[in-house]
């Protein structure tokens, strides 16, 4: 087998006030022709830097201190910035996570395929465009022509990779390194992806880099894994054995948070409705106006029914685009309903207005997405959670006191209400965004991709938290994800959303055993690792 | 054809805000004690009650406020601007005889404040936090920092009056009776100062939105694709950095283009230069309504005009406009 790369002993030192010595400490990977190594951490195991490290692309601040990268007979970390540029792009390709923001908003996608020949090859402006429109349709882009004078906002997330793989692959490099390139893809597109990366990669011999922190991406993908921790590995080996027969206990760990496919048995659930959604509808309509533009109108919820029950999960899964979040937020009265109800008791919440809207915001509370962006920078957690109560007109020492009840409830340390969101990890500050949801003793607690950001192990510590509170205060929660495995671990029953329609729902058991519409069925085949 | 339906629509917006801006104008200027006549009779060297009555009837100004205020609306509709008691012209001609001056001002400082700006700002972030990005921020700010007319007399007492290398003021040399080339060179003497010292004050602006921008793109995302394509530095910043690092400044140059009308008021006076900055500061003084309220309709046009085209140039750079909804 041919080593095309070899990473031997190498160490990154960090900036001096980090929070440890070492971004990469004492680490050796081959890479061979016609191989997908795998390189499996989660956040701040110092997998990217590893690859930074191999592109020469290593921040400034971040210092090589002992070991080498040979490419060949080259040792890259002493080439210079100008021979490093003969090595990125022909001998060495990139693909990122995010490709909205990793192509360039303001060129075409053929003009920045096109800039590898320019400025690599001495290809005629025509030939250029030839080749590109080759790779495009190499890559699978359903119409490589309009796709060539597409600019990235105008294709979808799919095609934007495409387009990024395309760009890496122009002077067939030896190598190619991608760093979790289907995180931000929907399940479906992931599985087209993955599978365009193994098919490439077996018809030219490539060595792939492939960089994730998802164990069941690995299990898709990888011919051999490396686990790292903490900027070391910790296990490295054939990907079936390392998956089937995991020695290390970080390893066992990773690879237990993975949530199964296969759900629990049903429980008993009570009969208690919470509150009773009936024909929710929200539709946007753009353009119109004085100059008769086209309107484009977007059902982003149809004519939506369901139940919510005491005690009991609802999950609500779906793509993209398929409006489940924009179902959450009309339950929620972050945006209004065009027609439908949500019924509490007597009480329909959709329809309230003004000073009523307020004095029922408690019914319902809500848990978003991202634990940076949720929780306001200048104010202290404390605060955060106690604001809610104040403002329903509860004296501060009395807050105060519930809101140390609170943070005792969801596993934090009341002591630290002083503190600033900052200084808080994202599962910890998940947890003062649940604190703060449970403040004002909700019926419905609404989850927004509420765990779609965090590492799978504390993935795993957030759900459990979810399901205890559950239990203990007989809660209703609505868990909207795009995550299957996760659907299936905490939800009782199971909302299946296409295009804005609720195209199935069930029994989460009975859906994934029996699933009865294609859609469903085409998204349990994709859940990676599945087969 | 988006980018026309757009640009059509800012432009019925603006419709609002001049009809707002005249009308506030007009009645201000009803606060302020005097009107034309008083000063037209304070020229003369004085007057009789009955000859001031006269002349107020003659020009029109013995009605009601309101009263004027249509009627003065009613001229605009039909594009009249009114005649000037004080130049005993119609206001159109008097606007239009000065307009050339400071349009060639307007454009010329704004165009020379951008591109310095430009081509400082990525020379700053270049070398971000090195000894000439430090000294060109340093200069800018000084330029920035320093009144406008003590900038100018500074300018004129070296270069007219210590080294006598270009006029003190004016437009051209009416006296020389130049024509051709030669008439487009003495106008270019003239205008060298009053152009510089505008643009300079300017230039700072552009200068920290031009560097904060680029340091901005830089940390994005494609910019790391650029590099992992193998380009070089400057084929970064040439294809992939300075389009987007633009777009901001574009935005500036819009929001400018009022500032630096309003400044040109400051450097015409220093400068002698017969614009539109000098006629509306001699119109405060006179009292002439009229002529004030032409000049504000003309200078809110010239920057309607320019937000005009700045939406073209920012359409034209960024294809995400256009499909964006209207």
């Amino acid at each position: 087998m041919t080593t095309l790369a070899k990473i031997q002993d190498l160490s990154i030192a960090l900036p001096k006030n980090a929070d440890r010595e070492f971004a990469v400490e004492n680490l050796s990977v081959d890479i061979h022709k016609g191989e997908i190594v795998c390189v499996v951490g989660e956040s701040g195991s110092g997998k990217s830097m590893t690859a930074s490290a191999l592109m020469g692309l290593l921040p400034d601040e971040l210092t090589v201190t002992s070991g080498r990268i040979m490419l060949g007979d080259l040792n890259i970390l002493q080439q210079s910035e100008q021979q490093m540029r003969r090595i990125r792009g022909p001998r060495i390709g990139m693909i990122f996570q995010e490709p909205m923001t990793a192509l360039n908003p303001l060129r075409t996608a053929g003009d920045q395929i096109a800039e590898m020949f320019r400025a690599h090859t001495d290809l005629k402006p025509d030939q250029q465009k030839f080749r590109a429109l080759d790779l495009l349709k190499e890559v699978g882009i359903p119409d490589p022509e309009l796709a060539y004078r597409a600019y990235p906002h105008e294709l979808s997330g799919g095609q934007r990779q495409r387009v990024m793989i395309a760009m890496a692959l122009a002077l067939e490099p030896e190598i190619l390194i991608a760093d979790e390139p289907t995180t931000a893809l929907d399940v479906t597109v992931q599985a087209q992806i993955l599978e365009l990366i193994r098919t490439i990669q077996q018809r030219s011999g490539m060595g792939v880099l492939f960089i994730t922190h998802d164990f069941s991406v690995v299990s898709e993908i990888a011919d051999r894994v490396i686990v790292m921790q903490h900027g070391s590995i910790v296990e490295s080996g054939n990907a079936r054995d390392v998956l089937e027969n995991p020695q290390h206990s970080y390893t066992k760990t990773l690879i237990a948070a993975v949530p199964g496919l296969i759900p629990p048995p049903p429980r008993d659930l009570s009969r208690q409705v919470v509150a009773e959604v009936s024909s929710l509808s929200k539709t946007y309509r753009t353009g119109g106006g004085v100059f008769g533009r086209a309107r484009r109108v977007t059902h982003a919820v149809r004519d939506a029914n369901f139940t919510l029950t005491e005690g009991a999960t609802v999950g609500i899964v779906g793509e993209s685009g398929s409006g489940k979040s924009t179902l959450a937020r009309c339950i929620v009265r972050l945006q209004s309903s065009d027609a439908g109800q949500v019924m509490f008791g007597d009480v329909d919440f959709a329809a309230l207005q003004g000073r009523s809207l307020r004095e029922n915001r408690h019914l319902v509370q809500m848990i978003f997405q991202d634990p940076y962006g949720s929780l306001n920078p200048r104010r202290t957690v404390g605060d955060l959670v106690t604001q809610g109560l104040v403002a329903r007109g509860m004296k501060y020492s009395d807050a105060l006191a519930k809101g140390q009840e609170l943070f005792a409830l969801v596993g934090l340390d009341p002591t630290v209400m002083d503190r600033m969101p900052h200084q808080f990890s994202g599962g910890q500050r998940q947890r003062v965004g649940i604190a703060r949801a449970l403040a004002l003793e909700p019926r419905l607690l609404i989850a927004d991709e509420a765990v779609s950001a965090l590492d799978v192990s504390v993935q795993a510590q957030v759900l459990d938290l979810l399901v205890d509170l559950r239990d203990r205060l007989s809660l209703s929660i609505l868990f909207i994800t795009h995550d299957l495995r996760v659907a299936a671990q905490v939800c009782d029953r199971i909302i299946i959303m296409q295009r804005g329609e609720i195209v199935e729902q069930g029994l989460t058991a009975d859906v994934f055993a029996n699933p009865s519409h294609p859609y469903t069925r085409s998204l349990l085949a994709s859940v990676p690792g599945a087969a | 054809m988006l980018i026309l339906q757009l640009a059509v629509k800012r432009l019925m917006s603006s419709i609002p805000t001049l009809l707002i801006l005249l009308v506030g104008l007009f009645l201000l200027l009803q606060l302020a004690p005097g009107d034309t006549v008083d000063a037209l009779i304070a020229q003369l060297g004085g007057g009789s009650a009955e000859t001031a009555e006269e002349l107020r009837r003659y020009y029109g100004l013995d009605g009601s406020t309101m009263a004027r205020l249509l009627d003065y609306l009613w001229r605009l509709v039909r594009l009249d601007l009114g005649f000037s008691a004080i130049y005993d012209k119609p206001v159109a001609t008097v606007i239009f005889e000065r307009l050339p001056v400071t349009l060639l001002l307007m454009v010329l400082s704004l165009s020379f404040a951008f591109i310095m700006g430009m081509l400082l700002g990525i020379i700053s972030a270049r070398k971000v936090n090195g000894w000439l990005d430090t000294i060109l921020s340093l200069l800018g700010m000084v330029f920035y920092a320093t009144p406008a007319f003590w900038l100018g007399l500074m300018s004129i007492v070296i270069f007219s009056i210590r080294l006598g290398w270009l006029p003190p003021g004016g437009y051209y040399d009416i006296l020389a009776g130049n024509t051709g080339l030669a008439h487009v060179w003495d106008v270019t003497r003239h205008m060298l100062q009053p152009t510089v010292t505008l643009a300079l004050i300017y230039m700072a602006i552009y200068l920290r939105i031009m560097r904060a921008s680029m340091l901005e793109v830089s940390t994005l995302d494609f910019v790391r694709t650029a590099r992992a394509k193998g380009l070089s530095r400057n084929q970064i910043i040439r294809h992939h950095i300075l389009r987007n690092a633009l777009l901001p400044m574009i935005t500036i140059m819009g929001l400018q283009a009022g500032a630096i009308l309003g400044g040109s008021v400051v450097i015409e006076s220093v400068f002698s230069l017969p614009g539109i900055g000098k006629l509306a500061y001699e119109s405060v003084i006179q009292r002439d309504l009229n002529m004030l309220l032409g000049i504000v309709f003309v200078s809110a046009l010239m920057v309607i005009v320019v937000n005009f085209v700045v939406d073209l140039i920012y359409a034209y750079l960024d294809p995400r406009i256009t499909s964006e909804k209207v």
